[in-house]
């Protein structure tokens, strides 16, 4: 499933005297498949962007299109639990949106709505827990008996069990300690091959956004500003600095090594591993 | 000699309908001006820690004092008034319609005289550079911004101590610096003694003192330095270690010999700059 955002405009409290620009002029598109990060300072409008993905808001200017729906500003649109079936948004802290008794009911209850029988519904729960690196027998416990971060396996299985073709996350690690981080973004990522899924990342952190995303775009003031891959983005640190953003550590790393020793490396490294190849590389005629 | 501001002797903790101890026989004490950063993975307990400094909880053995006080059920409120508190999500401590309201919310309740309290209110956004915002509601703000205002209404009330508990995971890296040079600014003009509970390394570098936990007990303490060279320890206890660091073992695991132990990229830099131009 295809998405764009075509020429995207959106004004909170339209037409009051509190009305404020968010974004304007937002295009950018995510082929089936394809996972994006959105990067962009705080208040760059990040966020409102992510709302039009599944039609929680509506453009004010412009259109989105969600695979063969085309949400357009001042038409009346029918029918969103179809939109919404087909994007699954991971909210920040989504942990906070559980409600149900037990973990299993909590899962059921998206695909449910969506008109999903509740023993196929029980199904999915039972193969989505497994999925996201929890045991089955959680799925009787009640949810606010875990941990937080399994709270958030969980409520990101119930994203799952909805079977969406594209997955955004907003800032899905935040709060989770380093390795529970890692073993998140790597869950996403192994989800994102396997299943040819469409991923769509806000983040503030240019390591994720660098490392996971095939594309990177970049919003600064309601503005999308840029757009390209990791190692376009990220191969001009001072371009980025007027939108409040940097580079990996990784590439600061690389800059200063190459400011020291005068010695140019062909390309941006991402990884360390690559960074520690074009060194041996480039100081191979020397003894180390 | 420095005294301590925050002390915790010996203190033992589960939650209610739990089975197994959070804090077992924590020990540790906070001077007056010091920046402590408190660093463990998820669940370790050091959050609990910070429900326990405040009061929120008390303690199933051991004594905890602030400020001189020994914090129990008739003295919290006397304690509390030293300490304020920044939570890791802003949007469940806001309660005014506007970022000046909620700032002056805190004050209205201490009884501040109006005039005091305008001048507290702009006092403190200006500080965590939301003074442009006064009258917006908070609820349109961005996540970054939210946190500065929450920040803003712990510094209106003037405490002697600021616990940041992960207060700046949900900001971006601009974001995250502004306010770790606001609270080192803060702690070095006003000697505010700092509390920063986090997972972020980083951040805890800049502090004068790090406590490991690990499962309920204090892990390790010492200065960023000491803590560092625990190398691939901290990763086993689900942390992560400084760049610097990871970069180094990297070209060792590469084969690229190198000695020691490198905190920055300067120094790391050097050391490979100064091998290759070895003949």
């Amino acid at each position: 499933m295809d998405i764009s955002l075509q020429k995207v405009e959106y004004r909170y409290a339209a037409g009051s005297p509190f009305e404020k620009l968010a974004i304007e002029d937002v295009s950018f598109s995510v082929p089936s498949g394809q996972y994006v990060a959105i990067i962009g300072h705080t208040g760059s409008g990040k966020s409102t962007v992510l709302q039009h993905l599944n039609a929680l808001l509506k453009p004010t200017a412009g259109s989105v299109v969600i695979g063969d729906r085309t949400v357009r500003a001042g038409r009346k649109e029918k029918e969103l639990k179809s939109i919404r079936q087909k994007v699954g948004i991971v909210f920040q802290f989504p942990e906070q949106q559980l409600f149900e008794e037990t973990v299993l009911k909590d899962i059921c209850y998206g695909p449910m709505n969506f008109g999903v029988s509740e023993e196929e519904a029980k199904n999915r729960a039972e193969y989505w827990i497994e999925e996201v690196g929890l045991s089955r027998e959680i799925l009787n416990q009640s949810p606010f008996d875990l941990s937080g971060g399994q709270m958030r396996r969980v409520a990101i299985a119930g994203v799952l069990a909805m079977q969406p073709d594209l997955i955004v996350l907003d800032e899905p690690t935040a709060g989770l300690d380093p390795r529970g981080r890692k073993e998140m973004m790597d869950m996403f990522y192994r989800l994102h091959k396997e299943r040819n899924l469409s991923m769509i990342l806000v983040t503030h952190s240019m390591e994720d956004a660098s490392v996971y995303a095939d594309k990177i775009v970049i919003m600064h003031k309601g503005k999308k500003v840029h757009e390209g891959t990791p190692r376009e983005i990220f191969a001009d640190a001072e371009k980025l600095k007027q939108w409040d953003l940097s580079v990996p550590e990784v590439v600061h790393f690389q800059r200063l090594l190459e400011h020291k020793t005068g010695i140019l490396f062909p390309v941006v490294c991402l990884t360390m591993e690559e960074l520690v190849a074009q060194w041996k590389q480039l100081s191979g005629g020397h003894p180390l | 000699m420095k005294k301590p501001i925050i002390s915790l002797d010996s203190i033992t903790f589960r939650y209610p309908n739990s089975v197994h101890d959070v804090l077992k026989q924590v020990s540790f004490s906070i001077h007056e001006g010091e920046w402590v950063a408190i660093v463990g993975h998820n669940g370790s307990g050091k959050s609990t820690l910070a429900k326990l400094i405040n009061g929120l909880y008390f303690p199933e053995n051991g004594e905890i004092h602030i400020a001189g006080i020994k914090l129990d059920n008739s003295t919290v409120w006397d304690t509390r008034k030293h300490i304020g508190m920044v939570f890791q999500n802003p949007d469940n401590q806001f309660v005014g319609t506007t970022v000046q309201d909620d700032v002056a919310f805190g004050l209205e309740n201490h009884g501040v005289p109006y005039e005091d309290m305008v001048k507290r209110v702009i006092g403190a956004l200006k500080q965590v550079k939301m003074d442009d915002f006064l009258n917006q509601e908070p609820h349109h703000l961005s996540g970054g911004q939210k946190q500065r205002v929450a920040i803003a209404s712990v510094l209106a009330l003037r405490p002697d101590i600021i616990i940041l508990d992960e207060a700046t995971s949900m900001l971006d890296p601009h974001g995250r610096e502004e306010i770790i040079s606001l609270v080192r600014q803060l702690k070095e003009v006003q000697g505010l003694t700092v509390l920063s509970i986090t997972h972020d390394l980083e951040e805890a570098a800049k502090a004068d003192r790090i406590i490991v936990m690990n499962d309920g007990e204090v892990f390790q303490t010492g200065t960023p330095d000491e803590i560092f060279k625990l190398g691939d320890e901290l990763v086993k206890l689900g942390l992560d270690l400084p760049f610097p660091i990871k970069m180094a073992n990297t070209f060792k695991e590469q084969g690229v010999p190198l000695q020691g132990q490198y905190l920055t990229e300067e120094e790391l830099v050097i050391e490979l700059w100064t091998s290759h131009f070895k003949k």
